[in-house]
């Protein structure tokens, strides 16, 4: 969710070696901008992480996918994330989101199937807070999911200011001996 | 390509105006909308992908007439996250409901306003042709300015976009896309799409939570207080009567509440960890638990853990308990025999237990596989499947045999634990994870369960045929409960067999559910001696540390054993650990957390408020309790701390721990307000009348703080003697009331006040994290490099102050000091100045080693400590 939207943009630039940009907020859903110098401003999440994707100097763009597809899919994922994520903030919402989530990863290492892009990165800043407040039944509940962000959150350099969750590889939920 | 979509969506226009520019064949399927809930439309991509955001599916589609401009971006992040959420619901009052709706128009039309600014003057969104900026904006401004005959006048206002939107309508694509998506109805056939669609979410108001709210989590916020509320308030604290305690609930607040209460605990003793720990350290198992139980009653001693009794299974009451229900169960034809294949050695004589046999993989013939997991391939096996088995202790292959084993009949006995389940979960309190892991197990079906082992180091098994063989820990160890109550008082039947009478709580983590929910319970229901069933069984869900999970094996976190060499007293682990009881959901011990919540809740709000009472008493009365006149306006302070004192007892009741804990600070906090805003250090020292109005705000706080001591007992019992003890308040003062009462009356004398807590450092805390982050291998090798102590940071003994020295070596501070002020007035030689100011210093630190100070500190800086006790 959008608190904490500033450090995200900042641990998304440290991720992929962008200039320390001035990064604000911008009203009272505080949507993020991205001051890139010359009095020139980007506004919205979605927007300010293809920029830092494609303007990367350690080689981000390869995360804005390869072909058109991988583009359009990662392109609406990013929407999904500032539409659908950071607005589930009810509990059936998030409920819903994340039963839609976890069928959707069922067969899927990443968002885009197996590499990792911009959408596992963006998707996974988003879901942190909602991760956090899951219970091991419910991380269980919703197993891909756990292992989607299980997964990425271990991928090198994505998790910077952001603590670990943990997961179990087990399941809790039936029975176990002493 | 695909397009999935219902007819006259608007959305689908995005996709059908792209494909129309790139000249892409574009199939539409229409989808009947009542049976599909989801997002539409759907692209299906070449490769069998779906595209479900429109706008995504308008960029794909445009191909390479799609310009990379990061601006096109932002105005499509704009549309669907900033303009649809206010958008869509006009829409649909306006065109699908045909209703004029003015709060949804004030809420949109700020972002029109945006739109019609950016748009002034010129053809196109972006640069200078149709980008999927203006396609994706012209489709979601379709259903308002398509039917030019009904354009209202709000909207012909926004001429830039007016002027846009027409411009753009001339243009083939787009006339086409309208004909293809609306069947040329136009506007009109959007109606029924626009009534389906589910409304996108609203964006989330983000305001930043006040500094009181994120500390306390739920807090005294309602501090409104009816009149009928002050007035009982007045009268209970004045009668110092009020209505007997009637709850029970965890040990010590039981007992604080006055009844009568056991609180036991023990080791569990028996079974293969046991004989493998013992074959490890060359003990003998007795041995091993001799000095197990030995640490384990050392620590609980430490963290003041006041267990009526702490005993172990390992006693011959438990052989005598366990039997007897062995015999009942027996008897009653709850037990099954079952034959089970099992590895023996021929040479150890015994049994082999699955971590005693090693072999290779039978799957991936890895050679040292143990006898329940293969190291290589991870798989689990039976340690019979082993090809080349072999024991562990002597190397000399093991041979199948069969061994006949006693099943306690869980099936057979489900009925009698349903029926006393379904009597137990509508009354009493239940953690939630209990109760879902419960029922989870009795919805799947319960099956035999072996209770015996081929073992020797447990509990024997009488019946004949099966006395090599010893009890299985899970059938034995919840019998400890017994044996050790009957270890401890041979009236153990009054309390075991009594459940009219007494009430069980059973406390746990999560993993320890089922033997307490389900297993347990059958064997004591089975066995038909009207034992005593637990009623609340309370089990915690998992604590981790810092990052990650506490590993013993690692030695990653801090355990009940380190606990003691870090310097923290307990009641500040009490506290913490309390705190972040994992209640509903896994929660993280974290060092820097633990000074935070130190720092601000004890040392800033409890600790400040107590000592801050106790200091006025001390210092405005000489340590006698003035006379309390109580005002209405103390009246709304009685009753906001009885509303708290009546949360924290329901939350002990219901065992939510946590909770119990904030009101607690809530009252300290409360009473933190009431004296910065009644200031009674000014009025002492006003007229008679003031000066008697600071007595009564002083003996109101010092009341609250005698009030804190109790409730805070079973949270830190050694704080709470602490300030009992500052107060000189009689033990009588330890029973907790429904309402607020004046336990303290005027003429009563206190003891010395002083500071209840330290504070931590974050440098402290920073050596702990590294401590405790590591190995236990490379823990031990530091400390035998530095076998320095870690720095104490509980209350150092005062040392013995020599007044007379105190007094003389103030009077010499001063004169250096007078000297050195002298000498910089007359701008002396600065070497001269420089050796004076040596001279100075030195006196100071004697001073403050004769006062018993850090000598560091004084000289450190200047006012660095603030001195408690004033505002």
């Amino acid at each position: 969710m959008a608190v904490g939207v500033e450090e995200e943009v900042k641990s998304l630039a440290n991720f992929l070696g962008s200039p320390a940009y001035k990064v604000t907020t911008q009203g009272e859903i505080k949507v993020p901008q991205l001051h890139t110098g010359n009095g020139k401003t980007l506004t919205g999440l979605a927007t300010i992480s293809k920029f830092l994707a494609r303007s990367s100097p350690s080689g981000g763009a390869k995360l804005l996918g390869t072909t058109p597809e991988d583009q359009a899919e990662i392109a609406q994922w990013l929407e999904y994330r500032v539409t659908i994520v950071d607005r589930s903030v009810e509990k059936k919402d998030a409920q819903a989101m994340l039963k839609e989530l976890n069928s959707y990863l069922l067969d899927k290492v990443y968002f885009l199937g197996f590499h990792f892009s911009l959408a596992d990165l963006i998707m996974y800043h988003g879901l942190h807070p909602v991760m956090c407040r899951l219970s091991f039944f419910e991380k269980q509940q919703y197993q891909n999911v756990s292992r989607w962000f299980d997964q990425v959150q271990h991928y090198p350099g994505v998790q910077q200011h952001l603590p670990q969750l943990v997961f179990l590889r087990n399941t809790l939920y039936t029975s176990s001996d002493h | 390509m695909k397009l999935f979509t219902d007819p006259g969506n608007p959305h689908a226009l995005k996709a059908v105006i792209a494909s129309n520019i790139a000249g892409t064949v574009l199939q539409i399927q229409e989808v009947d909308r009542t049976r599909w809930t989801g997002n539409l439309p759907i692209l299906e991509l070449p490769s069998g992908r779906a595209i479900f955001s429109a706008n995504a599916a308008c960029r794909y589609l445009l191909g390479n007439k799609n310009t990379d401009d990061i601006t096109v971006d932002e105005w499509l992040e704009w549309e669907s996250s900033q303009l649809q959420p206010f958008l869509a619901p006009y829409i649909v009052a306006c065109v699908g409901q045909g209703k004029k709706d003015n709060a949804l128009f004030a809420a949109m039309f700020p972002l029109l306003e945006h739109l019609d600014k950016a748009l002034k003057d010129r053809q196109y969104i972006v640069g200078t042709s149709v980008t999927a900026a203006d396609i994706v904006l012209w489709s979601a401004l379709f259903p308002l300015y398509g039917d030019s005959t009904k354009i209202t006048d709000e909207l012909t206002r926004y001429s830039g976009i007016v002027d846009w939107f027409q411009n753009l309508s001339t243009q083939e694509a787009f006339k086409s896309a309208i004909a293809t998506v609306t069947k040329s109805k136009g506007v009109s056939a959007c109606k029924a799409s626009l009534l389906a669609q589910p409304l996108p979410l609203k964006p989330v108001i983000q305001s930043s939570p006040t500094k009181a709210q994120s500390e306390a989590g739920s807090t005294s916020s309602e501090l409104s207080v009816s009149a009928e509320e002050v007035t009982a308030a007045i009268s209970a604290f004045k009668d110092g009567k009020s209505p007997k305690p009637r709850t029970r609930t965890h040990p010590m607040f039981c007992r604080l509440r006055n009844w009568n209460t056991l609180y036991i605990c023990g080791t569990d003793e028996y079974g293969t960890a046991t004989e493998t720990k013992a074959l490890e350290e060359g003990l003998s198992p007795q041995q091993i638990c001799d000095k197990y139980n030995r640490i384990h009653t050392e620590i609980y001693k430490w963290f003041e853990i006041d267990f009526d009794y702490f005993g172990r299974t390992t006693t011959p009451q438990q052989t005598v308990i366990s039997q007897d229900i062995f015999w009942r169960l027996y008897k009653r034809n709850f037990l099954l025999t079952e034959t089970v294949e099992q590895l023996k050695c021929q040479q150890c004589d015994k049994f082999l237990a699955d971590r005693f046999v090693e072999g290779t993989c039978p799957l991936c013939n890895y050679d040292d596989a143990r006898g329940d997991q293969c190291d290589k391939c991870g798989k689990l096996i039976n340690a019979t499947e082993l090809k080349k088995p072999r024991c562990k202790l002597c190397n000399k292959t093991p041979v199948v045999q069969t061994s006949e084993h006693l099943f306690l009949d869980l099936p057979k006995l489900e009925p009698a634990l349903s029926a006393f389940l379904n009597t137990i979960y509508p009354t009493d309190d239940w953690s939630n994870n209990a109760k879902v892991i419960t029922r989870s197990w009795v919805r799947d079906g319960l099956k035999p369960r072996c209770i015996t082992r081929d073992l020797k180091w447990g509990t024997p098994v009488p019946l004949e045929g099966f006395t090599e063989k010893v009890f299985y820990v899970w059938f034995d160890a919840p019998i400890g409960y017994l044996s050790i109550t009957a270890n401890y008082t041979d009236q153990w039947e009054k309390w075991w067999k009594n459940p009219e009478q007494v009430t069980l709580y059973n406390f746990m983590a999560k993993d320890n559910v089922p033997f307490h929910s389900v297993v347990f319970p059958c064997s004591l229901l089975g066995a038909e001696d009207n034992y005593t069933l637990v009623n609340h069984l309370q089990a915690t869900e998992y604590l981790n540390y810092e990052d990650g999970k506490f590993s013993k094996s690692r030695g990653v976190g801090v355990f009940g054993n380190n606990a003691k060499d870090t310097g923290i007293p307990a009641d500040i682990y009490r506290f913490y650990l309390l705190f972040v009881r994992p209640e509903s959901q896994d929660s993280t011990f974290s060092w820097e957390d633990l000074m935070t919540k130190n720092n601000s809740e004890l040392l800033n709000n409890l600790g400040n408020f107590v000592n801050r009472a106790l200091m006025f008493v001390s210092n405005f009365f000489q340590g006698v309790m003035p006379a309390v006149e109580v005002t209405e306006e103390d009246g709304q302070l009685l009753a906001q701390i009885n509303r708290e004192l009546q949360a924290f007892l329901q939350c002990l009741e219901k065992v939510r721990l946590r909770e119990g804990l904030v009101r607690i600070l809530n009252i300290s906090r409360l009473g933190n307000q009431y004296i910065q805003a009644q200031k009674p250090w000014v009025l002492v020292k006003g007229s008679p009348a003031e000066k008697a109005r600071a007595g009564t705000v002083i003996g109101l706080a010092a009341n609250v703080s005698c009030l804190l001591s109790v409730l805070v007992q079973p949270y830190m019992p050694a704080t709470s003697s602490t300030i009992q003890q500052q107060l000189q308040a009689p033990p009588e003062v330890n029973i907790l009331t429904d309402t607020f009462v004046c336990q303290l009356p005027a003429g009563h004398k206190i003891g010395k006040p002083s500071p209840l807590f330290q504070k931590l450092e974050a440098s402290t805390m920073a050596e702990l994290k590294k401590k405790f982050a590591g190995t236990q291998m490379e823990r031990k090798e530091q400390e035998q490099k530095s076998k320095t102590p870690a720095q104490p940071v509980q209350n150092t003994p005062p040392v013995k102050v020599d007044q007379a020295e105190v007094d003389r070596l103030t009077a010499e501070v001063q004169k250096q000091g007078e000297a050195v002020r002298q000498l910089k007035t007359d701008k002396a030689e600065k070497k001269l100045v420089d050796a004076e100011v040596q001279k100075l210093l030195a006196l100071k630190a004697q001073l403050a080693a004769a006062k018993g100070e850090n000598p560091a500190e004084i000289i450190g800086g200047k006012g660095k400590k603030n001195k408690k006790g004033k505002k």
